[in-house]
């Protein structure tokens, strides 16, 4: 089997410090939209300029370096040993290069570990087994002040007369938009799941993550429904940085997850505008980073 | 864009407005939740007696926090292993956090500006009114772009808590950030919110 530590190395290195183009393209539209002066579009251009000096130096977009969730999707006969064992000294390494801030601390003690290694959930991986030859690896890192935003939905919820249907989503997810106000970084984007139990619900939240912001749900209820929410979020007027503006929300992006008779969950994971995502897929010796 | 230096004055302050811009200059420490936690538990509600360099780190800072600043940040820092420390991201973290303890912290150092992300709420107000101080906002996120206004960094302290949870001394030149508390009883983040309160409760109340 492949030694890909370097080629982890690579993905931590492009994905805390090249934010990926989907999300630099609704960024830029976003600056358009505000008004001339405004601490909206000041805040904005800040934003632009930043990404654009990060990607120049190669340093971290944010200094929340956020967690390192990564999603493997590897072919029959690899080693998920080996995988797991190559990752944890990739962001060793990229902790020493000051691509990522030692994050990871201990619960207890509060210790921090100062390589970005914890227990079994830091960093957190998830396997999964394909068909085929590529192996894919898609990482997410995501910081904490979106991540404190986030919030989970018990319908019915009747302060919010939200039922147990599509409605009750959207209504949960304003709700949610409304809470968070700035402190997530707005502008920010929706990854909601529909359903699951607690933990499913939220995992299935940051899976929705995983989608491109061009791209439309193929389920069209969903796809509608995720439109209105951006819509509607956007009506609130909370504005880049809390400071009031056209933009709150980028996009909306909603997964459905099987739920129990007795439960519907809705988890809204918030993600900041410095949404950081990267792929990449390996085939034999071709890499390719997206 | 108002060019303010520290230490800063009670009228420089009571000048600032919510929606001014300031260029920020001179010396500034970084402190999130565990030096706030440190600061009430040790030396305003004593809870504990000092340990260790408790007592040497707090006189140290107390000169640099008169008339001062301090940011809500966790950096990501270069230099670990040789001492010679530079800041490669420096972007604010979410001030909430620090409400519980922040007026207290503001009034027991006489601290003139709070630099973070999100805003704070009543009692960071408050004690922005009587103190005086004013709460700047950073732009969350714009990591790179602020280290570069971080022209040296002149001292660490609490390394013990972590990286991002140690008090950097760092001297700043053009840091940009924006006033959205003032001293006057207004915040930007109050309007903000009852603003979005209200056109949530109309889409709310339709079906």
């Amino acid at each position: 089997m492949q030694d890909l530590t370097q080629q982890f190395l690579e993905l931590v290195r492009l994905a805390a410090t090249s934010l990926p183009p989907d999300v630099e393209k609704a960024l830029g539209e976003a600056v358009e939209r505000e008004e001339e002066g405004s601490a909206a579009k000041g805040a904005l251009d800040t934003i632009l300029t930043n990404v654009e000096m990060a990607r120049e130096n190669a340093t971290p977009i944010c200094q929340d370096t956020g967690t390192p969730i990564f999603y493997v999707h590897y072919p029959e006969g690899w080693s998920t040993r080996k995988l797991k064992q190559q990752i944890r000294d990739a962001v060793v390494e990229a902790t020493k290069k000051s691509y990522l801030r030692p994050n990871a601390v201990d619960s207890i003690t509060g210790t921090n570990t100062g390589d970005n290694l914890g227990d079994e959930h830091y960093p957190t991986i998830h396997f999964e087994e394909v068909d085929g030859d590529t192996l894919t690896v898609e990482l997410m890192l995501k910081g904490g002040g979106c991540e404190n935003v986030g919030a989970q939905y018990k319908l019915p919820d009747a302060k919010l007369g939200a039922g147990r249907d599509l409605e009750g989503v959207r209504r949960a997810a304003l709700d949610a938009v409304y809470q968070a106000q700035g402190k997530g970084c707005a502008p920010g984007i929706l990854g909601i799941a529909v359903g699951g139990d607690r933990g499913s619900s939220f995992l299935a939240s940051k899976e929705a993550l995983l989608r491109t912001i061009d791209d439309n749900n193929p389920n069209p209820q969903l796809d509608e429904l995720e439109k209105t929410i951006t819509k509607e979020a956007n009506q609130l007027g909370i504005g880049p940085m809390g400071f009031g503006g056209q933009t709150t929300v980028i996009d909306t992006k909603i997964k459905a997850a099987h739920r129990l008779p007795a439960s519907y969950f809705v988890s809204v994971s918030y993600m900041c505008w410095a949404y950081r995502r990267r792929k990449m897929t390996i085939n034999g010796d071709e890499v390719i980073y997206a | 864009m108002i060019k303010l230096t520290t230490p800063i004055a009670d009228d420089q302050i009571r000048a600032l407005k919510v929606g001014d811009t300031v260029s920020l200059n001179g010396t500034i420490l970084t402190g999130r939740d565990a030096v706030h936690k440190w600061m009430i538990d040790i030396f305003i509600e004593k809870n504990y007696a000092p340990e260790g360099d408790d007592q040497e780190v707090y006189e140290s800072i107390k000169p640099m926090l008169e008339g001062g600043v301090i940011y809500h940040c966790g950096p990501v820092v270069s230099g670990l292993d040789t001492g010679d420390y530079k800041f490669v991201a420096a972007g604010p973290t979410t001030s909430i956090r620090e409400e519980p303890y922040q007026g207290r912290v503001m009034e027991h150092f006489n601290i003139k500006g709070v630099i973070g992300k999100g805003g704070m709420g009543p009692k960071t107000l408050a004690a922005c009114q009587e103190n005086p101080g004013v709460y700047l906002h950073a732009i969350g996120g714009a990591a790179s772009l602020i280290a570069q206004s971080v022209k040296q960094v002149t001292g660490v302290y609490k390394l013990d808590f972590g990286v991002p949870e140690a008090i950097w001394v760092l001297e700043v030149e053009d840091f940009p950030v924006v006033v959205t508390m003032d001293s006057h009883g207004n915040s930007l983040h109050d309007e903000i919110e009852s603003r979005s309160q209200e056109v949530l409760e109309e889409l709310l109340a339709k079906a």
